[in-house]
């Protein structure tokens, strides 16, 4: 126990290291290097350092905790990227809920049929290659011929579509490898019980997918926030954090420091995922004995 | 013979192969079909404890898996107290333990026992009681509440084996259970088992192979030869009921372990004519 909580402060005080070291060389080659930039024959290969390509880190900080305009009634910096990101938190995790119940179901048609993982597979990393923005007015398009009664289709609601088109990926992928983990031995012993394939799955393969389907859960929060981002700029969402980036990248020639609120607000939404996929992880620490083992 | 149904196992003239890498139409064993069984015939009688015993490549553990349902054999008939092999299993009219323990890791102790009967509803209260009487059988009644993890090798064997009791089975299947741990625990363990046994009275077909333990344990001692694997010699020992530590001291035990290891690896002039006696 005790040495686990040593590597714990090791890896908090390498993440925090990491990230200074990281602000520390933002820092230095602002102070350092050339003003006008370097290259070779009109190619830029070192970039520019002057104070709208690159702010210094303490502007960024000073414009995030001022008034977005000079309106008397305007809100701070911060508090509108963090509506923003509440509002794409939102929508992200919408998203990566369809993924999972589309990711594992997907993954249960191919446990039960071993034809479909064939047939199935191929496909799913085929998916993976078409182009999110490419997809994303197609599912406005069909989203929006969707009404019946008071229920009219909503444009958040395709970014959440879209984003569980990323996020149900990973969680099929890890999931299938998950159901399929179990030793023969204990397959055999289920077998040996003459139970059938749904007590097998609850008894057996679901909490034997538990240390696969934590790891498949966050890569599918970060690929659902992700996806939820682009296809809120793909789509001209409003509301959420991926407007926000490309609003106040418009004003970066006057304003430069303003753009990189929008974008540490995604960070921090990445963050936040991961977190919860962690304390999930807490919760069903039970079903994870074996990962401590190997 | 007898009633069929008065025998806990009845195997008559089994052959089992499995196909080779080939096409699975392949029959003769130049195609890399392996004939793991050929023409085996055994019973066992209620209460009886049998080992079988040979060197790898036997089918010991295919008759048992045979006799458990786990595999089906490609000719010849396997009952279990009167039934098909299939029957019996849907009936769980057996219990089994492999050589890993096989336990869930992320249910504890109790819950490992307590599996088949909440697999097959029995009630809560049931449930607890006999997971009690099993954890006192197996002499883990303070470790209830841990995980397999926490426990030793032989702890974690005997949990299996109160698995394995859960449902008063009057048939137990073991495939090598001691196979994985040390002397010293495999001979206590090999004690308790006397004592489960005379306790259940359960039938037992038991593979391993330590002569030893089959010549400690058993009424029969099943001796198998390999490729096609073939019963060569089947030796009663039937050392008694009172099984004690000092047995393994006794003359009694070691002329059963010659006898075994002469069936076993062909004493030089009766292997003949044993060979003729056992078909």
């Amino acid at each position: 126990m005790r040495r686990t909580a040593g590597k714990r402060a090791r890896a908090i005080a390498l993440g925090t290291a990491g990230v200074l070291l990281l602000a520390l060389a933002w820092e230095l080659y602002k102070s350092f290097g050339p003003l006008a930039g370097w290259g070779v024959g009109g190619v830029l290969l070192l970039p520019r350092t002057d104070d709208i390509s690159m702010p210094h880190l303490g502007a960024m900080l000073a414009r995030t905790a001022e008034p977005l305009t000079s309106a008397a009634d305007s809100q701070p910096v911060w508090l509108i990227v963090l509506l923003g990101c509440v509002s794409s938190l939102g929508t992200a995790f919408l998203g990566l809920l369809i993924g999972a119940v589309v990711g594992i179901g997907l993954a249960l048609v191919m446990l039960r049929f071993r034809v479909a993982e064939a047939a199935v597979l191929p496909w799913l990393v085929l998916s993976q290659t078409v182009p999110l923005i490419a997809l994303a007015p197609l599912v406005v398009t069909w989203g929006g011929q969707l009404q019946f009664g008071s229920f009219s289709w909503q444009r958040w609601m395709s970014v959440a579509v879209i984003a569980s088109y990323l996020a149900f990926f990973p969680v099929a992928i890890g999931a299938l490898r998950g159901f399929q983990s179990p030793e023969v031995a204990h397959t055999e012993l289920m077998h040996s019980y003459a139970v059938g394939w749904w007590k097998t799955l609850f008894y057996l393969r679901l909490p034997a997918s538990v240390p696969y389907l934590l790891p498949a859960m966050r890569l599918g929060a970060a690929s659902a926030i992700i996806g939820t981002v682009v296809a809120e700029v793909s789509t001209g969402t409003e509301g959420g954090i991926g407007r926000l980036i490309i609003e106040f990248a418009q004003s970066g020639s006057s304003d430069p420091a303003k753009a990189y609120s929008p974008i540490a607000g995604a960070v921090l939404m990445g963050l936040a995922a991961a977190g919860i996929v962690s304390i999930m992880g807490l919760a069903l620490s039970r079903y994870r004995r074996n990962e401590a083992q190997s | 013979m007898t009633d069929s149904s008065q025998h806990a196992v009845e195997i008559v003239g089994v052959t089992k192969t499995f196909a080779g890498t080939g096409s699975k139409r392949a029959k003769s064993q130049g195609d890399g079909t392996v004939v793991a069984l050929d023409d085996v015939s055994l019973t066992v009688s209620p209460g009886e404890f049998v080992s079988l015993i040979g060197p790898s490549g036997c089918g010991k553990s295919t008759l048992l898996r045979l006799i458990g349902d786990l595999d089906e054999p490609t000719a010849g008939t396997v009952s279990v107290f009167g039934k098909t092999a299939r029957q019996a299993r849907i009936d769980q009219d057996y219990g089994i333990a492999f050589q890993s323990a096989g336990l869930l890791p992320w249910r504890s102790v109790a819950a490992n026992i307590e599996l088949p009967l909440a697999l097959h509803r029995f009630g809560a209260r049931e449930r607890r009681d006999r997971v009690a009487e099993l954890l006192s059988l197996v002499g883990l009644s303070d470790f209830g509440d841990k995980y397999p993890e926490q426990l030793s090798g032989g702890m974690q064997q005997r949990v299996a084996i109160a698995r394995s009791l859960a449902e008063k089975p009057r048939l137990l299947l073991m495939d090598e259970p001691f196979g994985a741990l040390d002397e010293m625990t495999r001979e206590r363990m090999q004690s308790e088992l006397v004592r489960i046994c005379a306790e259940t009275g359960a039938a037992v077909v038991f593979v391993t192979h330590s002569i030893p333990e089959a010549v400690f344990l058993s009424d029969r001692v099943v001796v198998m030869s390999p490729r096609p694997g073939r019963i060569r010699e089947i030796v009663p020992v039937a050392l008694g009921d009172d099984r004690g530590e000092l047995l393994r001291e006794d003359s009694r035990f070691f002329a059963g372990v010659t006898a075994v290891r002469e069936a076993l690896h062909g004493a030089p002039a009766a292997s003949a004519v044993r060979g003729v006696e056992s078909r």
